[in-house]
Parts: structure tokens; sequence; C-alpha cells
């Protein structure tokens, strides 16, 4: 078995993104086993800050997979993660963009996209604890995270001021 | 119910046809202004600025890249682009999206490989993961109020799957390979 982290990293994230149905926010529970807890890469801190630099860079929030591949190894382990995460799925949307029309209101395909939504949701809802386990280690940064879901819950306000707020809140160190 | 409502004689793409460079640039501008989730920039981008979609078809192709696997942003700029200019067209659609911010995010790895030791930006980071973690919260909260709404196996489902993952810890591909079709049978029996 070859266990280089660039082979890890392929074959990890390649098979994760045929299942990541629900799109950045479905897939950090499992990057989070892989990368925390089964191959000790990094611990929960790094994780968290990790989590936290790819949701204040723009761009989809897919490319916390680029984040994790360099802290890996490098420019190699960030374009190895990249392409392992985004290259199969590509594939099949490039397929199933031609099929799309003719099945639009086929039996089948109305029931895979109703089937999907829960599963998604669930892994949606386990990212959301793996990353309050991870990033919230004591009540101010349960506070933190609780004002966060309330304001964006109730309110429009551009996630980005929440974050500057919070940022400027973690300057005490408190968390 | 028949397979398809759409009649051959319908056009199936719209008018315009942007050349590769122009696909490239539209999602390109896109992808830099696009923070918290970048469909939303996407959407201006294609349907508002550029008109080269309906507002339908926006979401028809929209509800198509919910239910592929990856990224949804990405995966719009995929299915557009092979819908204008075949997978030459989905290349530069994604290369366009996903370069850019690849390029700041690379800068952003080897910053914080140098300097992640710095206390003050250990601070800042850990009070934006706290706070980017309340939002995925409360994303899940909108997102789950129509589902219990519609008093079927849906919620199940979703607790199921938080369980396995979440708290039991089992490899997400084998609880979505082991869930995923269950789900999907239950809708369709459903009917």
């Amino acid at each position: 078995m070859n266990s280089s982290p660039l082979f890890l990293l392929f074959s990890y994230f390649a098979a994760l993104s045929l299942v990541a149905v629900g799109g950045g926010n479905a897939v950090i529970p499992e990057i989070h086993r892989v990368a925390v807890e089964l191959q000790h890469w990094m611990n929960d801190r790094t994780f968290a800050d990790i989590f936290a630099i790819s949701r204040v860079a723009p761009g989809p929030n897919i490319i916390i997979v680029t984040l994790i591949g360099y802290h890996v190894a490098g420019f190699a382990g960030a374009a190895v993660a990249t392409g392992a995460m985004c290259g199969p799925p590509f594939v099949l949307a490039v397929f199933v963009a031609r099929l799309w029309d003719r099945y639009k209101e086929a039996r089948w395909r109305i029931a895979v996209q109703a089937g999907l939504v829960p599963v998604a949701l669930g892994l949606i809802a386990a990212s959301a604890l793996v990353l309050a386990r991870a990033s919230d280690h004591n009540v101010y940064g349960v506070l933190i995270t609780v004002a966060t879901a309330a304001v964006s819950y109730f309110t429009r306000i551009n996630p980005l001021w929440m974050f500057a707020l919070a940022g400027v809140f973690g300057l005490s160190g408190w968390l | 119910m028949s397979d398809s409502a759409v009649s051959p004689s319908e056009p199936q793409e719209a008018a315009v046809r942007p050349s590769l460079l122009a696909l490239f640039n539209a999602f390109a501008s896109a992808s830099l202004s696009a923070f918290g989730g970048a469909l939303p920039w996407v959407r201006r981008a294609i349907v508002e600025q550029r008109g080269w979609m309906t507002a339908e078809e926006f979401n028809e192709t929209f509800s198509l890249a919910q239910f592929l696997p990856g990224a949804n942003a990405l995966n719009v700029a995929i299915v557009l682009g092979a819908r204008f200019r075949g997978p030459a067209g989905a290349a530069a659609a994604f290369s366009g999206l996903l370069g850019p911010p690849l390029a700041i995010v690379l800068v952003l790895a080897f910053l914080y490989d140098r300097y992640g030791n710095v206390a003050t930006l250990n601070h800042v980071l850990a009070g934006i993961s706290c706070s980017a973690t309340g939002l995925i919260i409360a994303f899940v909260a909108k997102m789950i109020a129509p589902l219990f709404k519609r008093r079927d196996w849906g919620p199940a489902i979703a607790i199921i799957g938080f369980i396995c993952v979440a708290i039991v810890q089992w490899p997400l591909p084998l609880v979505f390979i082991g869930l995923a079709p269950i789900s999907v049978a239950l809708a369709w029996f459903r009917r």
C-alpha cells in the first residue's frame, strides 16, 4: 500500500469528490476525520485556522482542500488535492449536462434529486458540529458561533462583517 | 409522466453563444467578488449583466448543479459552459471561476505556513472560525424548515446521516453509499 502524502491526498479527495453532494460545506467532516483523526496531518486548531482562511478567501468553499493539500505537501499537495477534488465532478458534470434536458421530467431524476436533499442536509449539519468541536473551546467561542448563526438566520447582513467583528474580538486572546 | 416536456422544435440553447474567452472572463470577474458563496455573483454576471440565460434557465441549471457532487457554483459553471461550448466551454468557465481564487488561496496558504504561529494571527483566525461555524448552522436551520414541513422520510434520513458522520464518525463515502440509495428509493416509492 502506497502511503506517500500525495497518494493519500489524491485517493481520499478523489473518492470524497464523487459523494460531495452539498458541496464545500458537506465534505468538512470527512476532511477533518482524515486530516486530524486518521493521518494526524494537523491538530484541531490548525484545521479551524484553515477553515477560517477558506471562508475569508473569495471563490468556491471547496477551495479548503487546496489549503489542506498545501499544508500537507506544499504546492504539489495543493495541486493534487485540488485536482482530485475537482476533476471527477468536472467529468461527471460535463457528461450529465447533456442528459439533463432529455430527462428533465423523468421520474428517476426527480427521485434522485428529492432523495439527495436530506442526505446533503445531514452532512452539512454534521459539518456544523465537527467545526464547533474544533473551533469553540470555551463559552466565548460558543457565544460568537451562536450570535453569528442568529444574525445570519434573521438578517441579510454580509457575513464578512461578522467575520471582521469576530476576528477583532479574537484579538483579546480569550478564544 | 412523459420523459420530456421540451418539444424537439423548441430551442435548447439561448440565442447568444459566448466565446471561450468571454466565458472565462465572465466567471473570473464573478470569482473575485465571490465572498461567502459564489453563486449569487455567478448569477449576477450571467443573468443580469450579460443576459446569457434567463432567470428561469439559471434556476434549472442550479437545481442540476445541486444534485451533482462537488461545489455548486463550480457545477453551475461547468454545466453552463458545456451547454454553450461543450467540454472546452466547461473548462473555460471552470478555470475562470476557480483560477483567480486559487491564486489568492495559494498566497494565503504560503503566508499561513510562514506566519501561522504568530499569536495575533491565531487569535484573529480563531474568532473567524467560530463565526464561520455559526454561518453553517444558520444555513442548516434555513434548509431544515421546509424538510420538516413535508412530514415524510426526509428528516429521518438527515438525522441518521448526521449521527453516522458527526457522532459515530464513519467515513463519509461509506455513509453516503449506504444512505443515498435508501433515500432515493423512498423518494421513488412515495409518489
